[in-house]
């Protein structure tokens, strides 16, 4: 019986370590935890901030759609999902992946997965502020990811 | 029927969401996008590169094929760029 995954889209910032706490704390049978934040960067100083629009509702189901696919592929003893929305400055998070499993390949896997598969899929777009001021430019999708997610099927 | 418009549709478009009374002869997605065009020069640039264009119907992924069906929601976006 495959876990639940724990899916939160929000606004507010999250807590590394309470959520990988929340994933092994009273467990004994978890051997590996696979954690991936994605942060805003600065693109060399261009980047003023980052907002990130999202799908209400869409978002959540997407996310959970992807995450349940993960655990009915890989033997996880849990999986979090984490995606902000709203204005981000460089240096802080946007999204937090992770995978906690009994041994190391299903939880490196499901968390590279759901990276791969959540670029493409979730509905967030980001919209760069840049640091001379102006207007913004939505970001451009990206081949690459595209091919990443292609790896899975 | 309710259709949403999410980032440079949505300020291509003008509005985040509105209501619209669908012709009988539409069926599928790719139909509505074809009316849409019709309505006025917003919706006309919004949609004139309709390859970049994705699709959710009741927010499920969906090509533009797809028959409208019973959906309530349909939304228009570009490709995603979350992560």
């Amino acid at each position: 019986m495959p876990v639940t995954p724990l899916v939160r889209v929000q606004s507010e910032d999250f807590d590394l370590q309470a959520e990988s706490l929340r994933l092994t704390q009273g467990r004994r049978d978890v051997g590996a935890l696979v954690t991936f934040t994605g942060l805003c960067r600065d693109e060399a100083g261009t980047l003023a901030a980052l907002e990130l629009e999202h799908y209400p509702g869409m978002a959540e189901a997407e996310l959970t759609r992807l995450a349940e696919e993960a655990v009915a592929r890989w033997p996880l003893t849990g999986l979090t999902v984490i995606h902000r929305f709203g204005k981000i400055v460089p240096g802080h998070n946007i999204v937090l992946v992770i995978a906690a499993s009994s041994h190391r390949r299903a939880a490196f896997e499901a968390a590279d997965f759901l990276m791969d598969y959540l670029k493409t899929r979730a509905p967030f777009w980001k919209k760069e502020h840049p640091a001379e001021g102006g207007s913004g430019a939505w970001v451009e999708a990206k081949t690459a990811d595209d091919k990443d997610a292609a790896r899975w099927t | 029927m309710n259709i949403r418009y999410f980032a440079w549709v949505r300020e291509r478009v003008g509005v985040e969401e509105e209501t619209i009374e669908l012709p009988a002869s539409i069926a599928t997605v790719a139909d509505l996008i074809t009316h849409l065009k019709t309505l006025d020069d917003n919706h006309a640039a919004a949609f004139e590169e309709e390859d970049a264009i994705r699709v959710a119907l009741d927010q499920m992924h969906v090509e533009t094929d797809a028959a409208l069906g019973d959906a309530r929601e349909v939304a228009f976006f570009p490709p995603m760029t979350g992560g």
